[in-house]
């Protein structure tokens, strides 16, 4: 790479000025499907920054070896074969969790996050930075998870966590849960949301 | 001597190294947490079958309970006799329901509450909307009064179909009778329009806007219990 990043900002640009969900908005699908609870959208986010910081720094430290024509494929082996490991060490761990996220733990191979950290940082950096990398990434994306996850669960089912929060005199009064909030495009609006406010406190991100 | 990365024999050994490493990973893993998945499934199978029967242990203690409310497991076939050498349990309800009804191993759980009174869980399998949905009911001694039931799905639509899982909808089986005056066969139907499910002890009220998923759990009833009829006539 011709301009030298510091490791600081390697690992925490993505959290705000390069979010891999606001500002290159990838990942978009999982946060439409794993959102409508905090706690699996919690285990999503670490999931996704386990497998992003391991297949980076497995990536980075075969860099050199890799034959260029294969490397889409070598990248997606490596990736396939850490999320089937993930998957497996929470069907051990944390059966319940991992029975509410089904297949999208295994759908971590198709997010382009991963896909397109490897390609454009891992396979041409060292395996430090690729690591803090990966986490940097991966945190941004699990910070966007948790705030969806936040206003679905508040605003569909009245709970956090699982705990009630709306107290039981709002529904006595009339309160409603907001049944759109659990369907999939009250995601996408929320994101937008989180994207508006994002681009306006960040005028350098904003369209001429 | 330098070796040409980009050269086909390179790659394909560089793939092959690769994929057997990748898959030792891979099957180290999956035996080393085999037996903790299996404890695991093992558990939520409990806990279904105990939610059906109303009693709801906590993540620690579902194999205690089990074992606690849960006196014994058998099965029987669709003549209501029973069929010795085999682990109720372990019996793939699922593959079950898709075989001609005289072919069936059917699965029974004999419970005792803590006042004493018996109840009979069985096991059924069938289809929503978008895919499986399952349930245990629960019932009395006298083999037609329905106890409870438990719904769940994999993936039905939220705030829909989903609703099956909810207590709102399996407490409505509670008192349902199996079996009309005359000691026929009748299994509880899901119906549109609620207004004569109370009074009518053969049928519940379906969900409005998840008409397929009660239409499957209709369909899953009449398959998965009509088979043990004799078993529960003979009770």
């Amino acid at each position: 790479m011709a301009e030298k990043i510091s490791n600081k900002s390697v690992l925490f640009n993505p959290f705000s000025k390069d979010n891999p969900v606001l500002v290159q908005i990838l990942g978009i699908c999982s946060v439409l499907a794993v959102t409508v609870k905090l706690e699996p959208a919690i285990v999503m986010g670490l999931s996704v920054i386990a497998v992003l910081a391991f297949s980076n720094v497995i990536i980075s430290l075969i860099r050199t070896t890799i034959p260029t024509n294969i490397r889409i494929i070598v990248q997606l082996v490596v990736v396939a074969g850490l999320v089937v490991m993930v998957s497996q060490f929470l069907e051990a761990y944390a059966y319940a969790v991992s029975k509410q996220l089904s297949v999208f733990i295994s759908l971590i191979i198709t997010n382009c996050i991963l896909m397109g950290r490897l390609e454009a940082f891992a396979m041409a950096n060292r395996p430090w930075p690729s690591f803090l990398d990966g986490v940097g990434n991966g945190i941004g994306y699990s910070i966007i998870l948790v705030i969806v996850a936040f206003f679905r669960e508040l605003l569909g089912s009245g709970t956090l966590l699982g705990y009630q929060v709306v107290p039981d005199a709002a529904y006595e009064a009339g309160y409603v849960n907001n049944g759109l909030m659990i369907l999939p495009p009250m995601a996408l609006i929320v994101v937008a949301c989180i994207i508006w406010v994002h681009r306006s406190f960040n005028k350098d991100l904003q369209d001429k | 001597m330098k070796i040409n990365k980009q050269s086909n024999v390179y790659t394909i050994i560089y793939i092959i190294v690769l994929v057997v490493v990748v898959g030792a990973a891979l099957a180290f893993t999956s035996i080393s947490l085999r037996e903790r998945q299996q404890a695991n499934a093992a558990a939520d199978k409990m806990s279904q079958i105990l939610a059906s029967i109303d009693i709801h242990p906590s993540a620690d203690s579902i194999a205690a309970a089990y074992s606690t409310y849960v006196t014994g497991s058998f099965a029987v076939d669709s003549r209501g006799n029973r069929i010795e050498g085999v682990d109720a349990f372990d019996v793939d309800v699922t593959a079950q329901s898709k075989l001609p009804v005289e072919q069936r191993i059917l699965p029974v759980y004999q419970c005792r509450l803590a006042d004493g009174a018996v109840k009979y869980v069985l096991p059924m399998s069938g289809t929503g909307l978008w895919g499986p949905i399952w349930g245990y009911i629960s019932v009395d001694a006298d083999g037609t009064t329905v106890y409870g039931a438990y719904f769940a799905h994999q993936g039905e639509t939220p705030g829909l179909g989903a609703e099956i899982e909810k207590p709102r909808f399996s407490a409505q089986f509670t008192g349902k009778k199996l079996f009309d005056s005359g000691d026929i066969f009748v299994p509880i139907a899901v119906v549109k329009g609620g207004s004569d499910t109370v009074a009518n002890p053969h049928a519940v009220d379906g969900i409005s806007g998840g008409t397929i998923t009660s239409k499957g759990v209709g369909a899953m009833i009449d398959n998965c219990l009509t088979p043990y009829s004799l078993f529960l006539k003979s009770l």
